[in-house]
C-alpha cells in the first residue's frame, strides 16, 4: 500500500480554526433496503457501531456508519480494511438486492477543529449550525460553496468533512480562506 | 458657510481627530463623523456635478437616501466609485474625490449643458434615436458619452476579501430604531431566536435627534437601557453596519454587513453577505423625508429639514449660519427650534399651510422665529451656494413678495415610510391621504409557501408617525409573532411616550401651486438623474400614462439612489398632470437591494483561485510539472498536450501522435465517467438506456454503446463492461458522468421504480490510464503480473489482477486504433502507477499525450466524438452507426423518436470523411454549398465568382458541414469528418467549402476511416 496516497497528503493550516486533510479513509457505499435487518447488520458488522437514524451517523475513530439517503449508507473503516470489508458485505448480501462499492479512493476527508469551527462551515454551507441545531451524531449532505460535501461532528469542537477527491484542493483552500484570522463572525 | 459648532455632537468623539483628503485637499474631522458631516464641517458643501446638466450639487440628506454626495473613494486596489458620503464613516487617511466634472469641481465645462437644458428634455436620449442616423454616431453618442456618468470604473484588482455567512433565525428584525429595539425586546423576552440588523453603526434611529421621550426618560437613555437588556439575552443577536438588503421568497433575506469600510485593515473581509432564513420577518425601516419642489431646490445649501437637524445634533455641524425652514408639516419646526437652540439664526419658517402649525409652531414663535403661513419659496437665489430665497404665496403663481437672505434652506415635504423591503416579495401598499404617503397594507402582506404572511412591518415604516403608537405597534406585533413562533410573550406593558400635539400636514407637490413653466423647469425631483417637474409633465403630455413607462422615459428614480427622495413627488406630479388620484397612478416596483451592495459581497469567496472548483486527477501535479498545456473539460483540467521546452503546441501534438503510433503513448483517462449498475433488472435497464443490447454481454467482455434521449438524439457513448451476473460498469464521456448518472437515477426513480437496479457513480474511485501503441503490451509485461497476452485478454475483454504491485482492472479497448489497454487502479495508487509506467516505458520512448492527440487519433480512425459529431440534433443513424442499434429489441429510449418521418428522411445529412484536394486543414464548422443551380429560383455569387442556388430565405443552399477537422501527422495532410446530404452515396465527389476570407476550399468525400480501415493494428 506504499503506493497509495491521499489527495493532499495530510496538509494542514492554522487559522482561527485548524484545517487538516485527514489522509486515507476506508469508505464503502452500500445501497439497499435500509429497513432490512440483513442490510443493517452487514453495515454495523463492518463498522462495529450502532445503526444510525435518518440524517445521522455513528462514528468511532475511523469506523462508522452514516445515513446518506433513504436507500444508501456510507460505511467507514480504516483504509486498509475497506476492500476486505466491502467484499464481506457483498458476500453477506449476495442474495439480497444491494450494491456495495469501495469508494475510499473517490473521496478526501478533512478535520476542522476549534471552538469556532462551526463558523468556518457556516460560511460555506447553507446549513443551520447553531449549537442547539447541529450536534455530534448528526450527518449532513450538502454543498460547500460550489461542490458537494458532507460533514458531521466528532465532538463539540471538531468537524469531519468529506468531498470528492478531485476537488480536495479546492475544498482545502475554501476552508483555509473561511478560517482566516480576522474573519471570525461571533455568531454562535 | 457650513461649520463645526463649538459644542455638542452626540456621535462625535472629539478626543480623536481624523485626517482625510478631498480632491487632494487636507481636511480634518472627528471619530464618529460621516464623510458628509466632516466635509460640511470643513465648509465643503459642493460635492459633485449632476448627471446630465452638470449643475453644482451639495448634500441633501444625512443617510442612505442621499442622491448627490457621491465620491470616488480610495486608491488602487481599494478604489470604489459612487461611495455615498452620508453612509461613509470617516477614518484616518480616507481619500475622496468628487465625480462627473472636468476639469475641476469648481470650474466644470459640462455645465454648458445646463444652459442648453431646454434642448435636453425628458426622453432626450430616446429622441436622439429618431434623428438622422449619422447624427447618433457622430453627434449624440460621443456627446452623451462624455457628459453623462458618475464615478470612474475601478482599474485595479480589488485588494479586499469578501465572504458569505449562512444564518437561521426565528424572527429577523430589520432596522434598529426604537421600534426595532422594542420588537427585539418583546420577542427576545418571549424566548424566540431573534436576529436584528441595523444598517448604521448605532442603534436607536433618529428618536434622540427628534427629542423623543420614552417612559419619562430621554430616548437616548431608553435606547441604552434596552440595548443593555438585549445584550443579556442569549437568544438575541444584533448586527450593526448590516443592512437588510432584500427579502425573497420563503423567508430568505440578504444582509449586507460592512465590516471594514469604517476602519480599513489588513486582515478579515471587507464585506460579509448574510444569507438568512427567517421564519418571520419584521421590517422596522423607518421613513424618509421628502423634498419640496420649488425652483432652485437643487442648489447646494438646500437640505432636508431632518438632515439639518441630524448634522447639528449628531455631528455638531451646521449647514449654514442662517437657515430658512420651508415646510408643509409640523415636524420641520423641530429643525428651526434645534438651530435656534444651537445659537444659529433662522430668518423665517415658511409654512405652506394657510393655518400654520400646532404646538411646535407656538414654541418656535416663542423663540422669536418669524413664521410665514400660507407662503412658499418662489425660487432659491444662488449658484454654487444658497444666497437667499424669494418668498411668494403658495396659492399663487410665484410673484415674489420679498427676498430673504440666508445660506441654507431646510425643506420638508412630509415623510414617506420605507416600504421597500415590505414590497420586495409582494407586499402591497395603500395610500394614506392624511399623511400623503404610501404605507404597507397589512391585509396584503407577502406570503410564504403556506399562503400565510411572513413579513410584518412596524413603526414609522408602517405609517405610525406618532412615537407612542409606533412603540405600541412594535410591541404588539412582536409579541403576537413570538407567540405564533412558539414563544411565551411577557405581559409587560408597552413603553409610554408623550404624543405630540401636531396639526395635519398639507400635501404640496409644487411650490407655488400655480408655478409657471419657467419655474417648473427648475424644480428638481430626481437630483441625481436631473429629472424636473417639467420633465414628468412633458412625459405625461407625450402620452406616458404608466408610472413605469414615465420612469424609464424620464429616468426618474433610476439613479443609484433608486428614487428614494423622488418617487412619491414624481408620481404625484404625474398624477396631477394626468388628472387622476395618486393611488390610481401607483408606484414603480421596489426591487432588491435596498441600497447598492458591492459585487465583492455577492461573489463572496468565489474569486481568484476559488472562482471555480477545478477538478484534478491524481496525476494532475505530475502533468503540471511536465509541461501540460491545459484544456478545461467540464470542471476538469486535462492536458491538451505536453510541451517540451521551446516546443510549439502544434509540434507537441504531432510528436505525441507519432510516438504513440510508432511505439508507446500514455493517456490520463481518469476523467471518463464510470457508473456501476447492479441488480436483477440491470440488464433490462441497460437495454433501455443504450441503443444496443447490453443484457447479452458476457461477463469479462466489453461493448461500445450509444445512449439517446427520448427524442432520439445521441447524448452519450462509451464502453460498457459486464463485471458479473448482475453488475455492469458503464463508461461515459468526461462531461457526461454526472449527467448520465442523473439520467439513470431519474428513469429509475420516476418510471421504473419497481425494477431492482442500483447505480453508483464511481468515477473518482479510479485513476484510469490508457497504455497505447505497438509496445503497450511489452511495457506492461515488463512490470509483470497478470497475463495480458492476446490469448489471455482479447480485444474488447477486461480482467482484474495485478500489474507489478498495483491493483488493476485492465480493459482491452482502443480509441486510437492501436494496441491499447485502459487500466484502472484505485485513485490513491494512480500517481505511483503512472510513474511506474513512465519509468518502465523509457526504453520505448514512452510519451504522455493529451486530448488533442487523442482527438486526432480517433479522427484518423473515423471514431465519432460526442459534442463534435453530435450537437443535440444528430441521431446515431446520421453517423452510420446502424451496427450499434439493436434490431432485436422491442424498445429503447429514443427508438420511437427515431422512427418519426423527419428522422427517417433520406435527405438527412450523413457522416462522411472529407479530404481537401490541396492537403490543407478545413476550417471547423465550415459549410459546404450546393452548386446545383436547379435547387433554387435565383443564384448568388459566394466566392471568386462561383454561383450557388438560394433558398426561400435568401440564403445560399447548404448541403453539409464540417464536424471535426485536424492535420493528421500520421498521414501528413488535413483530414476531416462532416455531415453531408446524401454523403455516403456521393463518395469521391468534390464539395465547395467557402471560407470566411472569401476563398474556397475544395474537399473530396471519402470513407471516414483514414487509418487502418481493417482494424489490424488494434487486434494484435
Amino acid at each position: 500500500m506504499s503506493n497509495a496516497v491521499s489527495a493532499l497528503q495530510a496538509k494542514t493550516y492554522a487559522g482561527f480554526a485548524e484545517i487538516e486533510e485527514a489522509g486515507l479513509r476506508g469508505m464503502i457505499t452500500l445501497r439497499g433496503d435500509l429497513s432490512s435487518t440483513k442490510v443493517k447488520n452487514a453495515a454495523t458488522g463492518a463498522a462495529s457501531v450502532d445503526f444510525p437514524g435518518m440524517g445521522e451517523c455513528n462514528c468511532v475513530d475511523e469506523k462508522g456508519v452514516a445515513w446518506m439517503s433513504p436507500d444508501e449508507l456510507l460505511v467507514m473503516t480504516p483504509y486498509a480494511d475497506a476492500q476486505p470489508a466491502a467484499e464481506k458485505i457483498a458476500k453477506t448480501l449476495a442474495k439480497t438486492h444491494a450494491l456495495v462499492a469501495n469508494v475510499s479512493d473517490a473521496r478526501a476527508v478533512f478535520f476542522i477543529r476549534g471552538p469556532n469551527a462551526r463558523e468556518v462551515i457556516a460560511k460555506l454551507a447553507p446549513v443551520d449550525l447553531s449549537p442547539d441545531r447541529f450536534k455530534p451524531g448528526q450527518f449532513r449532505r450538502t454543498r460547500l460553496a460550489q461542490v458537494p460535501a458532507a460533514f458531521w461532528m466528532r465532538d463539540a469542537e471538531t468537524f469531519e468533512l468529506i468531498c470528492f477527491r478531485s476537488v480536495a484542493g479546492y475544498v482545502f483552500d475554501l476552508l483555509c480562506n473561511a478560517a482566516q484570522p480576522g474573519s471570525e463572525v461571533g455568531a454562535f | 458657510m457650513s461649520t463645526r459648532l463649538a459644542t455638542g455632537g452626540r456621535l462625535l468623539n472629539r478626543d480623536r481627530a481624523l485626517r482625510f483628503t478631498f480632491n487632494g485637499k487636507q481636511m480634518k474631522g472627528f471619530e464618529g463623523d460621516t464623510l458628509a458631516s466632516a466635509l460640511l464641517a470643513e465648509d465643503q458643501m459642493l460635492m459633485g456635478r449632476s448627471f446630465k446638466y452638470h449643475r453644482p450639487r451639495g448634500i441633501v440628506a444625512s443617510g442612505a437616501e442621499e442622491p448627490n454626495g457621491l465620491v470616488n473613494l480610495g486608491k488602487g486596489g481599494a478604489f470604489e466609485p459612487n461611495a455615498r458620503v452620508t453612509t461613509t464613516e470617516l477614518f484616518e487617511g480616507l481619500t475622496a474625490e468628487s465625480q462627473n466634472h472636468w476639469p475641476s469641481l469648481d470650474y466644470d465645462i459640462g455645465v454648458v449643458n445646463n444652459y442648453a437644458a431646454r434642448f435636453l428634455p425628458a426622453g432626450f436620449y430616446y429622441k436622439t434615436f429618431m434623428a438622422p442616423r449619422p447624427a447618433w454616431k457622430h453627434v449624440f453618442e460621443p456627446f452623451i458619452r462624455k457628459s453623462a456618468g458618475l464615478g470612474k470604473a475601478p482599474k485595479d484588482r480589488d485588494a479586499d476579501t469578501y465572504e458569505h455567512f449562512y444564518a437561521f433565525t426565528d424572527l429577523l428584525i430589520i432596522g434598529g430604531g426604537i421600534a426595532g429595539l422594542q420588537a427585539a425586546k418583546a420577542a427576545g423576552e418571549a424566548g424566540v431566536k431573534v436576529l436584528l440588523l441595523e444598517q448604521t453603526s448605532h442603534l436607536g434611529g433618529r428618536a434622540p435627534v427628534d427629542g423623543v421621550e420614552i417612559d419619562g426618560a430621554l430616548a437616548e437613555d431608553w435606547i441604552a437601557a434596552t440595548q443593555a437588556a438585549l445584550r443579556e439575552m442569549d437568544n438575541v443577536t444584533i448586527r450593526t453596519r448590516c443592512m437588510g438588503a432584500g427579502i425573497y421568497d420563503h423567508g430568505y433575506v440578504l444582509g449586507y454587513e460592512r465590516l471594514a469600510d469604517h476602519a480599513p485593515r489588513n486582515d478579515g473581509p471587507r464585506h460579509r453577505l448574510w444569507r438568512i432564513r427567517a421564519k418571520q420577518i419584521i421590517t422596522a425601516t423607518g421613513a424618509i423625508e421628502r423634498p419640496l419642489s420649488f425652483a432652485g431646490n437643487d442648489i447646494p445649501g438646500v437640505l432636508l429639514a431632518s438632515a439639518v437637524r441630524d448634522y447639528v445634533v449628531n455631528y455638531a455641524t451646521s449647514p449654514g449660519d442662517r437657515t430658512v425652514v420651508v415646510t408643509n408639516n409640523d415636524d420641520a419646526y423641530r429643525t428651526a427650534i434645534t438651530l435656534k437652540e444651537a445659537g444659529l439664526d433662522v430668518p423665517a419658517i415658511i409654512d405652506a399651510r394657510p393655518e400654520g402649525g400646532g404646538a411646535l409652531a407656538t414654541r418656535a414663535a416663542e423663540l422669536g422665529i418669524r413664521i410665514e403661513n400660507g407662503k412658499g419659496i418662489a425660487k432659491v437665489k444662488g449658484g454654487k451656494r444658497v444666497e437667499g430665497v424669494a418668498l411668494c404665496a403658495q396659492a399663487g403663481e410665484g410673484a415674489v413678495l420679498e427676498e430673504i437672505a440666508c445660506d441654507a434652506v431646510a425643506m420638508s415635504g412630509g415623510w414617506s415610510p420605507v416600504v421597500h423591503l415590505w414590497s420586495h416579495c409582494g407586499g402591497k401598499l395603500i395610500w394614506d391621504e392624511a399623511n400623503a404617503h404610501f404605507r404597507p397594507d397589512a391585509e396584503k402582506a407577502p406570503t410564504s409557501h403556506d399562503g400565510l404572511p411572513f413579513v410584518s412591518v412596524i413603526g414609522i415604516a408602517n405609517g405610525e408617525i406618532d412615537t407612542a403608537s409606533c412603540l405600541e405597534d412594535a410591541d404588539s406585533t412582536a409579541k403576537s409573532l413570538a407567540k405564533a413562533l412558539g414563544g411565551k410573550p411577557r405581559r409587560s406593558s408597552t413603553p409610554q411616550a408623550g404624543g405630540s400635539d401636531e396639526v395635519p400636514m398639507l400635501a404640496v407637490w409644487k411650490m407655488p401651486q400655480g408655478a409657471s413653466r419657467k419655474l417648473r423647469a427648475k424644480m428638481w425631483l430626481d437630483f441625481q438623474n436631473d429629472v424636473k417637474v417639467s420633465d414628468v409633465m412633458l412625459a405625461a403630455q407625450e402620452g406616458f400614462e404608466s408610472v413605469e413607462h414615465t420612469k424609464r422615459y424620464t429616468t426618474l428614480g433610476m439613479a443609484t439612489d433608486q428614487g428614494k427622495l423622488s418617487n412619491i413627488n414624481g408620481l404625484a406630479v404625474l398624477s396631477d398632470a394626468l388628472n387622476q388620484p395618486i393611488p390610481q397612478t401607483g408606484t414603480t416596483t421596489f426591487r432588491p437591494p435596498y441600497q447598492p451592495i458591492s459585487m465583492g459581497a455577492i461573489a463572496g469567496e468565489a474569486r481568484a483561485d476559488l472562482f471555480q472548483p477545478i477538478r484534478k486527477t491524481p496525476m494532475h501535479d505530475w502533468h503540471d510539472a511536465h509541461g501540460a498545456y491545459w484544456e478545461p473539460v467540464g470542471h476538469w483540467r486535462r492536458p491538451y498536450c505536453f510541451q517540451k521546452p521551446g516546443e510549439s503546441v502544434e509540434d507537441a501534438v504531432a510528436r505525441e501522435v507519432k510516438a504513440t503510433r510508432d511505439s508507446l503513448g500514455l493517456l490520463d483517462a481518469s476523467t471518463l465517467g464510470k457508473i456501476l449498475v447492479k441488480g436483477r433488472d440491470a440488464g433490462k435497464f441497460l437495454d433501455m438506456l443504450y441503443t444496443n443490447m447490453m443484457s447479452t454481454l458476457k461477463p469479462g467482455k466489453c461493448r461500445y454503446g450509444l445512449m439517446c434521449t427520448e427524442n432520439g438524439f445521441l447524448t452519450d457513448d462509451g464502453v460498457v463492461a459486464r463485471l458479473d451476473e448482475d453488475t455492469w460498469l458503464c463508461h461515459t464521456t468526461t462531461g457526461g458522468a454526472d449527467r448520465i448518472h442523473g439520467h439513470m437515477e431519474e428513469w429509475l426513480q420516476t418510471e421504473w421504480w419497481d425494477w431492482q437496479v442500483y447505480t453508483a457513480n464511481v468515477t473518482e474511485q479510479y485513476a484510469q490510464i490508457g497504455v497505447v501503441g505497438p509496445n503497450a503490451r511489452k511495457v506492461l509485461e515488463k512490470l509483470g503480473g497478470m497475463d495480458l497476452s492476446k490469448e489471455a485478454l482479447g480485444f474488447m475483454e477486461w480482467a482484474d489482477g495485478k500489474i507489478g504491485e498495483f491493483d488493476a482492472r485492465v480493459f482491452r479497448i482502443s480509441f486510437s486504433g492501436e494496441l491499447s489497454y485502459e487500466i484502472a487502479v484505485p485513485a490513491a495508487q494512480g500517481l505511483a502507477f503512472w510513474e511506474a509506467l513512465i519509468e518502465a516505458g523509457e526504453e520505448f520512448g514512452v510519451t504522455p499525450y493529451g486530448t488533442e492527440a487523442l482527438h486526432i487519433m480517433r479522427a484518423e480512425k473515423g471514431f465519432i466524438m460526442i459534442g463534435d459529431e453530435t450537437d443535440g440534433t444528430v441521431i446515431p443513424q446520421d453517423l452510420g452507426l446502424h451496427w450499434a442499434i439493436s434490431k432485436k429489441k422491442e424498445d429503447y429510449l429514443g427508438k420511437r423518436a427515431q422512427e418519426r418521418s423527419h428522422m427517417t428522411d433520406p435527405n438527412r445529412w450523413k457522416l462522411v470523411g472529407l479530404e481537401t484536394l490541396d492537403g490543407s486543414v478545413l476550417p471547423d464548422g465550415a459549410y459546404a454549398v450546393s452548386n446545383d443551380l436547379s435547387r433554387g429560383q435565383n443564384s448568388a455569387e459566394y466566392a471568386n465568382g462561383a454561383e450557388a442556388p438560394i433558398n426561400e430565405n435568401d440564403q445560399i443552399v447548404m448541403i453539409g458541414r464540417v464536424t471535426s477537422t485536424y492535420h493528421s501527422p500520421t498521414l501528413g495532410k488535413g483530414i476531416a469528418m462532416g455531415l453531408v446530404e446524401h454523403g455516403p452515396d456521393r463518395m469521391g465527389e468534390e464539395l465547395d467549402f467557402p471560407k470566411t476570407d472569401g476563398s474556397v476550399v475544395k474537399a473530396r468525400i471519402v470513407n471516414p476511416v483514414f487509418y487502418d480501415p481493417k482494424g489490424e493494428k488494434q487486434n494484435v
